[in-house]
């Protein structure tokens, strides 16, 4: 079991290209991911790394089932190259692209939700099921991404790429390695908020315990934390709130674009109150992550 | 990106919604001139953004010869390093019934919002005390603005006859410009029914996104926003404009935010929640940031060169720690090469220079070689990011 | 001026296979080649070269370009 990807699942990637698009691509490809197909509008007939690239999503979803897509073109062509993704039918998206408004990223999410498609980011690295997909550029090279993903108990919510790699990395180190990982994205409006990716790990029987990452912003924690209180979730969650200097300075943006303290429910010791009453443990430390979750499930 | 509040009424004037009376005066006389031509009882407003200034920053005065003193004491007032940009003089109607609209994201929804309260203030201070008199409607960012959302919106406020058209009209038409302009944030904190039955916008303060400040260049140049101005809650300094352009001038990778503070420990640290983690561990280990310069999204050497020349450059900075937290896209041999390069370039030795290099994970293999020339220590992913800031604060004493 | 990396190019094997000068040029994402001034030649831009990224793609195109890691 996983959540979201599977072994057999195929994707393209959009803007392959590109200087990013081009790592990630080859790292797919050497994790074992199956990559079918690139698109770079006017690139169309040719190969990077033996994927073939066309000009338009059609040309490949006319002919082979795509399960998803990684979207990484420059900022102005973003929610286009989203468009034509779920208009060719492609179910499961991923926009790594940094930096796109919320008024753009907020008519994606509709256009996702109307036509039953998954949005996960903008701003975000993708997924990970250790040892079987790797949809995204979590990691880095194969053999780094392994180090630091090894298959285990733990699902891994972040809004923060870099810091997903960081506390799996931590679970991998403790010997309670990682279910499935997903770097959700770190802007103010992103497709899939841990309330919406929970009942996933939910249903996931390898996972018995759920991490997250959160910083300053945001109503997402308040939302989970409401969700863990309504819902009798079986699953322990174990919280890390980065970004506790910021609530010295209000107003002032750090990391990513949603982090900023002006609301009193951006506020980093908000959320750990909120979490802390809904009985998510509040980490001090990266390092403590995975002893709270040992504790959690009796281990 | 903060509007001062003039400029967010021309937004509002140029979308015909209804205002009182004001005008810009550049000093105490100006204002004066304008309370009496205004007559009876004016607020002042200070033009200012910095938070937490809202009652400072502005005076209510009952006759125009008490405008100037008002005026002379609001230019005084200090907004995160700037003067204010003049004072605002509005006229100060009276009215039977008072409402306030805040627009805004919700981030659980991803749709845009619009609430409502049949009270003055910031809806998001109202929210906690009293939930019951906000009422909010969700409009969608995809599709263009339908009046019927406001004319549902007005309905819940329980308005009805002209009151329910006139505040329909103006709630459409401020949906329309929130979307318009890129507005993150736009609170009208009072609308206030006038005796002939009209409504007017007193209060306003508006946000642009940041991230959409090229697509809206018109519309700044129109108020006269410069190319730099990006509006934060305090003047930037001369370090973090030269790391901005250092940003600019290079598509490849972000460094964003940099921001100085006046500790020793120079920092080039990973982006994203990694720079928020290791902020918040130097401080935890006694540790005080000279700065705070977060590179990510896979930098090239060049942009990891010219930052950490900047960084070292800082008065009262004499090593820096180059720290991130376990990289997948921005790789650790390409900061290695910037990092190196930059020291080089200064004329130091690296190893000299560096307190510690904790950049795990993407192509860390050739970043260990390459520091190992340099005779620097390559941490790798075994020593936590906690540890990491320890060690950097204890060596820099 | 590079000090982590070298690119030499055999301009002899490149300019043997039509249209691989133009590949090179357009392969490499960090604008390592440019056209050299002899049809079918490439010039290394010697101010990119530490931007190189071992992506390999010029030297899965040609056997006339070789990438050295100077710190190895
Ligand atoms: S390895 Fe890649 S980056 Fe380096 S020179 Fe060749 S094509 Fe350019």
């Amino acid at each position: 079991m996983a959540v979201i990807v599977h072994e057999d699942f195929q994707f393209i990637v959009q803007g392959i290209t590109g200087r990013e698009a081009l790592n990630f691509t080859r790292e797919c490809l050497q994790y074992g991911s199956k990559i079918i197909g690139g698109v770079t509008p006017g690139k169309g007939g040719r190969e990077v790394y033996g994927v073939p690239v066309y000009d338009t999503v059609r040309e490949i979803t006319d002919k082979e089932r795509v399960d998803g897509t990684i979207i990484t073109v420059p900022l102005a062509f973003a929610p286009d190259a989203a468009y034509e993704a779920i208009d060719a039918g492609i179910k499961e998206i991923i926009i790594i692209t940094e930096g796109i408004p919320r008024k753009d990223a907020s008519a994606i999410v509709e256009y996702a939700d109307l036509h039953g498609a998954r949005l996960i980011g903008p701003n975000c690295l993708g997924i990970i099921v250790p040892d079987v997909c790797r949809f995204g550029s979590l990691g880095g090279p194969a053999v780094d991404c392994r180090k630091a993903f090894k298959p285990g108990v733990v699902g891994v919510m972040s809004r923060s790429g870099g810091m997903t790699t960081e506390i799996c990395n931590a679970l991998t180190l403790s010997g309670l390695g990682v279910s499935t990982a997903i770097s959700i994205g770190g802007d103010p409006v992103i497709g899939s908020t841990y309330a919406d990716l929970i009942p996933l790990f939910e249903a996931d029987e390898d996972t018995k315990a759920v991490v997250v990452y959160s910083e300053p912003g945001g109503t997402a924690e308040a939302e989970l934390a409401r969700w863990t209180k309504e819902n009798d979730s079986r699953l322990p969650i174990v919280a890390f709130v980065a970004g506790r200097f910021m609530d010295e300075m209000p107003g002032m943006s750090f990391g990513h674009a949603g982090t900023v303290v002006n609301k009193k429910v951006d506020s980093p010791a908000d959320k750990m109150r909120r979490m802390r009453e809904a009985g998510i443990s509040v980490a001090e430390e990266i390092g403590d992550i995975p002893g709270l979750v040992r504790e959690r499930i009796g281990n | 990106m903060r509007f001062y509040e003039f400029e967010a009424k021309q937004l509002l004037a140029k979308s015909r919604i209804p205002l009182v009376q004001s005008e810009v005066a550049n000093t105490a006389e100006e204002a004066e001139k304008i309370a009496s031509t205004i007559g009876g009882p004016v607020i002042l407003k200070a033009q200012a953004i910095a938070p937490g200034l809202a009652a400072a920053s502005t005076r209510e005065v009952s006759d125009p010869g008490a405008a100037k003193a008002a005026a002379t004491e609001l230019l005084g007032i200090d907004d995160g390093g700037r003067k204010p940009r003049g004072i605002l003089v509005e006229a100060r109607p009276t009215g039977e019934a008072v409402y306030s609209l805040s627009f805004t994201y919700d981030g659980t929804a991803k749709r845009p919002v619009v609430a409502a309260a049949n009270m003055a203030g910031k809806i998001d201070d109202l929210a906690d005390e009293h939930p019951d008199r906000i009422v909010r409607r969700h409009f969608s960012a995809l599709f263009p603005f339908s009046d019927y959302i406001a004319k549902e919106l007005a309905k819940s406020l329980s308005l009805g006859g002209n009151d329910l058209k006139r505040m329909t009209r103006i709630v459409s038409g401020l949906a329309r410009l929130f979307l318009k302009y890129d507005l993150a944030d736009l609170d009208i904190t009072s609308i206030v029914k006038l005796g002939d039955g009209n409504f007017v916008v007193l209060d306003v303060e508006a946000d642009l996104e940041i991230e959409a400040r090229h697509r809206q260049r018109p519309m700044l140049d129109e108020l006269g926003f410069s190319k730099d101005d990006l509006r934060q809650v305090r003047e930037p300094t001369e370090f973090e404009l030269e790391g901005a352009r250092i940003d600019a001038e290079d598509p490849r990778g972000i460094i964003s935010p940099i921001a100085e503070f006046d500790g020793n420990i120079g920092l080039v640290i990973g982006a994203g929640g990694g720079s928020l983690t290791l902020t918040d561990a130097v401080r935890k280990h006694g540790g005080r940031p000279a700065n705070y310069a977060a590179i990510g999204g896979n930098p090239s050497v060049d942009k990891a060169r010219r930052l950490t020349k900047l960084v070292l450059t800082k008065p009262g900075v004499d090593k820096i720690a180059v720290m991130s937290n376990v990289v997948s896209n921005t790789r650790a041999d390409l900061v290695a090469r910037g990092v190196i390069k930059g020291i080089t370039e200064l004329g130091f030795e690296p190893a000299d220079k560096i307190l510690i290099f904790r950049v795990p994970g993407a192509w860390e293999a050739d970043a260990a070689k390459i520091l190992e020339k340099y005779g620097v220590e390559y941490c790798d992913r075994t020593v936590s990011i906690s540890e990491a800031a320890r060690r950097a604060v204890e060596k820099v004493g | 001026m590079a000090m982590f990396i070298r690119v030499d190019v055999d301009n002899s094997v490149i300019e043997k296979t039509s249209g691989l000068a133009q590949k090179l040029v357009e392969v490499c994402p960090v604008k390592i080649f440019k056209p050299g001034s002899a049809p079918n030649t490439v010039e290394v831009v010697e101010e990119n070269v530490d931007e190189c990224t071992l992506c390999d793609l010029c030297m899965q195109a040609t056997e006339g370009v070789k990438v050295v890691k100077l710190y190895e």
